[in-house]
């Protein structure tokens, strides 16, 4: 009789628990319901080529991907987030030498002097820098806002993706783990 | 109807993600006038022409608000679409704005990209164009697509073994409640007979109580 009682309680707890661990994780950033997930993960970076933007020395194209894990993020000067999240870059750029990998970027819908002056007072973190001016590169990977980053191992094939400000945290915990990784 | 009421068309920048056809807010001014100065959205007319507009002493009349809330209905009929996207050839064009709104705006997420102000979808928008210019089926214009965005941009899902649950997940749990409800209706039916007869004894008792002379044998309650 009591089970009557029971079962549904039981139910509801279970229920509870579920939207009590589903509100933690998005309120500490654990998860992001509006996410999207990368179609590209596991699959060759698209074939592309792209000149520096005016006033840089090296641009980017996928056979740059080759031979080295390589961090790629996708920024814009017009983007507050990457503004945001370039003092980050900047460090990363310094450990990209001795960590054995290489950090690239692609300057997204952008305007070549607008970048220029940013990164003249700002400092460039990136080795090679890609200028996607139409966007059109960057539908081909899937991009739908900036900044993103991507982690690609040496074979040149997309290993990962998260679209968002990097934060310390995340580099932390998911991107130099992911790219000591796949070092070896 | 005395109320003031405005129309708000929020500006174009306050709302990248927003599309033409949504965003019309109704805001009441009253707070900012003193009370008793209450102000005409259109000036109040008396007399003979007030009644030929339909309408006295500055109540808005019903046609106005009518008028209002059909032109509120043309509305959502609007897309985002932008002059020159528009191909020149209207075969190419209904198809393209067919797939077109199949296709989730991945900024606005709840949005197509034919309904999207934001520049990635207009971007969207023509590369759907362009891909039917240069000959693709409709089928193809949407696998390049997903092949970018993976099965997210479209607003209708799949049908693969990831998404049966999500397709036949409501019809599961209807036929599981009424199959529930069936087999409790069921058991309460062999359960629940009624009271029991009565017995020799509360029979006697009952005819004492309603000073009646018991039954005989086997009596009928």
């Amino acid at each position: 009789m009591r089970l009557r009682y029971i079962i549904p309680a039981f139910l509801f707890l279970i229920l509870g628990a579920g939207f009590v661990y589903a509100l933690v994780a998005i309120q500490s950033g654990k998860k992001d319901p509006s996410a999207v997930p990368s179609a590209l993960i596991g699959k060759p970076a698209p074939e592309f080529s792209l000149p520096a933007p005016e006033g840089f020395p090296h641009g980017l194209s996928a056979a740059d991907l080759k031979g080295k894990v390589t961090i790629l993020n996708v920024f814009a000067s017009w983007c507050p987030p990457c503004h945001v999240e370039h003092p980050l870059l900047l460090a990363l750029a310094k450990e990209a030498k001795e960590g054995g990998f290489q950090l690239v970027g692609l300057n997204w819908k952008d305007k070549d002097e607008k970048l220029a002056a940013w990164f003249k007072q700002a400092g460039n973190p990136f080795s090679r820098i890609g200028a996607d001016r139409s966007g059109r590169v960057g539908i081909d990977w899937g991009v739908y806002g900036a900044p993103e980053t991507y982690v690609l191992d040496r074979d040149g094939k997309i290993v990962y993706r998260f679209a968002g400000p990097l934060t310390k945290e995340l580099l932390r915990d998911e991107i130099r783990p992911l790219v000591a990784k796949l070092k070896k | 109807m005395r109320a003031l009421l405005e129309l708000v068309i929020p500006t174009e920048a306050s709302r990248p993600c927003g599309s033409r056809s949504g965003g019309i807010a109704l805001q009441r001014r009253t707070p900012a006038a003193p009370p008793g100065t209450m102000r005409h959205a259109i000036p109040p007319l008396r007399g003979a022409k007030a009644r030929r507009y339909g309408r006295d002493d500055g109540v808005v009349g019903w046609r106005v608000v009518l008028a209002v809330l059909l032109a509120l209905l043309a509305l959502p009929a609007q897309a985002a679409i932008a002059p020159d996207e528009i191909l020149a050839d209207p075969a190419l064009e209904a198809r393209a704005r067919g797939i077109t709104k199949q296709l989730r705006c991945l900024v606005c997420q709840n949005q197509s990209i034919d309904d999207s102000n934001a520049p990635l979808a207009r971007d969207l928008r023509l590369l759907v164009r362009e891909r039917l210019k240069g000959g693709d089926s409709d089928g193809a214009a949407l696998a390049f697509v997903v092949a970018r965005y993976g099965d997210f941009v479209l607003l209708r899902p799949p049908l693969k073994a990831t998404t049966w649950l999500l397709w036949f997940g409501p019809a599961l749990l209807l036929i599981a409640a009424g199959l529930f409800l069936w087999l409790r209706a069921g058991r309460k039916s062999v359960v629940s007979v009624g009271p029991a007869p009565l017995d020799e004894e509360e029979r006697n008792r009952l005819a004492a109580l309603i000073g009646e002379k018991p039954p005989r044998n086997g009596g009928s309650p």
